[in-house]
């Protein structure tokens, strides 16, 4: 049976509490907008890029525990990621949330959202930071949604 | 502040009579939806989702299951027996649609999806046949999505012209508002009988009576009416209503429309297909009588026989009781949730259906959703396809109870320790 203590560990909970870097990033080089239409969580993530390197990053915006969570976390584990890096550790998370990853060691701050993969109906909050981040990377303007994943993971499930 | 809510609340509220625990054996009526009796996540169920669909009672499934094991067939097409007797259940439901709702014409009921479909079917024939660019739909801030897209399209590619009449505070219609968005130009008020986010009841007896005064009809959206009101389409007066099986108790795929015999003769078609014609060449087709004109091709006819049941169901049992009972919860869940610190309730109208919309200061809608289904606790979160009212509110998403006859008291006390929880965990 899903644990809701492994959903809620205390790290989450003390980021959604207290999000790190939570703040408008005034010389950010890209930013992109994820919304979750579900559940009305908004966010906007600011990055700034140098060469290739992730050289800030930072968010603001709204919504529920995990994905307040999520987006602190991420801000924390990019700063100084290269991009292909980035993009590697969006499908390590992916896989992580869904179930198809155990946790494990060098999953650092991240491995505290394995226990998401036991609450379906919270896999978009955890990942709608990170496909925000993906809007960044690409350039895209459409603000990003978790929407797209939706009818494959259903029938996974 | 929440205390003021409170007696706001609860004096606004008919204080239920002495007997109505004896009056309403909700005990006796939870057997007969076997649904109910399981446990989520090691806990008895509480299913406090209402709004978004409603349970089962076994004499419904039984309907259904009753058909597909004896009268499976196509309706209004074969000679033999089977095709007589699906014919004839599927119609006899009609005629129940048609008393429910006190329709004067059992050809103004049409079989449809749902009120969604409903809503687009109007939108759409209306829409090809009445509408001209320039011309003005009046819709409310409380209305679901259903109501709000439908017009949207045309607005986009017609040039039609939406004005929403604005609620007050409490989450009712501004009468005045309404009033003056009625004009020369203005075809059709489309409107919400019941909110499913706030449960405002609207006054619409009177807002037909205006939009009439100045020649113009009015379609009205029940989804959330029928499950707790009874329904008298003659003395609203209304020119179109419509309802979902699912959330008066009957299966999901079917709901109804009802359209007076004018509206419903000048209106073109919706879909193209069998059933709906009457005779068919490649020069010319002509298109069947009411209402089979609007339903083409085969219907969800196990489910509207389940629908069938659902309405005798409910008419047994009787919308007075049910009204009592679920008053009874409506203030007892509003007085119990106000004694939370921080929790706002949402949609506080005098006239109001069994709907609990709250907020908590620093929890997430969708965290404490996760939290009360630990507890067996079933309740949605979210937005409630209703996006623009949230934004009335100024929240990204509520909490919503909603309510049936089915529940009680006790589940009410097992919700509110839900939430205690979620804050102990959250907060
Ligand atoms: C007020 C209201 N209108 C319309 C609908 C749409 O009903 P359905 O999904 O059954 O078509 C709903 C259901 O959520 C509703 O609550």
């Amino acid at each position: 049976m899903a644990d809701l203590t492994g959903l809620y560990q205390e790290v989450i909970l003390d980021h959604s509490k207290r999000p790190r870097n939570f703040r408008v990033l005034d010389d950010a080089t890209a930013r992109a907008e994820g919304y979750n239409p579900l559940c009305g969580d908004r966010l906007t993530l600011y990055v700034r890029l140098e060469g290739d390197k992730i050289s800030d990053i930072a968010f603001k915006g709204s919504g529920c525990a995990i994905s307040t969570a999520s987006a602190s976390i991420l801000t924390e584990t990019l700063k100084g990621k290269t991009r292909v890096e980035a993009e590697a550790l969006f499908e390590t998370f992916h896989d992580l949330v869904t179930g198809k990853l155990g946790a494990r060691d060098n999953l650092g701050k991240l491995a505290v959202f394995s226990g998401v993969s036991e609450f379906p109906a919270r896999v978009k909050c955890a990942t709608l930071s990170w496909h925000t981040l993906k809007s960044v990377l690409a350039g895209d303007t459409a603000p990003a949604t978790t929407e797209t994943e939706d009818a494959e993971d259903q029938a996974a499930r | 502040m929440a205390t003021a809510v409170t007696q706001e609340v609860l004096g606004r509220m008919e204080p239920p009579p002495v007997n109505a625990a004896q009056a309403f054996d909700v005990e006796r009526v939870r057997r007969d939806f076997p649904i109910l009796h399981q446990q989520v996540h090691g806990k008895p169920l509480v299913y406090l989702d209402n709004a978004a669909t409603s349970q089962k009672p076994l004499v419904v499934v039984d309907a259904e299951r009753d058909f597909y094991l004896h009268d499976c067939a196509n309706i209004h097409r074969g000679v033999h027996e089977l095709s007589e007797r699906a014919t004839h259940k599927y119609e006899e439901v009609r005629r129940k649609v048609q008393h429910l709702l006190n329709a004067p014409d059992l050809h103004e009921i049409v079989f449809l999806r749902g009120t969604t479909e409903a809503l687009n079917l109007v939108a759409n024939t209306f829409g090809r046949r009445v509408l001209k660019p320039g011309d003005e739909v009046v819709i409310t801030a409380m209305e679901h999505h259903s109501n709000i897209v439908p017009w949207q399209i045309l607005r986009d590619e017609q040039g039609i012209v939406l004005k929403v009449a604005p609620i007050n505070d409490a989450g009712e219609l501004m009468w005045d508002e309404y009033q003056n968005l009625l004009g020369p130009r203005t075809r059709l008020v489309s409107v919400a009988h019941v909110s499913n986010v706030l449960g405002t009841i609207n006054p619409l007896r009177r807002i037909v009576e205006a939009a009439h005064a100045q020649n113009i009809p009015v379609l009205v959206d029940g989804a959330q009416a029928a499950p707790h009101l009874p329904i008298d389409v003659q003395s609203i007066d209304c020119d179109f209503y419509t309802f979902s099986s699912h959330k008066i108790f009957g299966p999901t795929g079917v709901g109804a429309l009802y359209g007076k015999t004018r509206w419903l003769e000048a209106l073109p078609p919706y879909q193209g297909g069998g059933d709906m014609i009457r005779s068919v060449s490649f020069e010319k087709t002509i298109y069947n009588a009411l209402p089979y004109k609007f339903e083409a091709g085969t219907p969800n006819i196990g489910a509207t026989i389940g629908l069938g049941a659902a309405i005798d169901y409910v008419t047994a049992l009787g919308y007075e009781n049910m009204a009592r009972h679920e008053h009874d919860l409506l203030s007892y869940g509003a007085e119990r949730l106000l004694e939370i610190p921080g929790l706002r309730i949402i949609g506080t109208a005098r006239e109001k259906a069994s709907v609990i919309s709250f907020v908590v200061a620093g929890i997430h809608p969708h965290d404490i959703g996760t939290i009360l289904d630990h507890e067996g606790v079933a309740i949605r979160t979210g937005h409630h396809c209703a996006e623009p009212l949230m934004h009335r509110f100024n929240v990204p998403a509520t909490a919503r109870v909603s309510l049936a006859f089915y529940n009680t008291r006790e589940e009410i006390d097992r919700l509110v320790a839900a939430v205690e929880k979620a804050k102990g965990l959250l907060g």
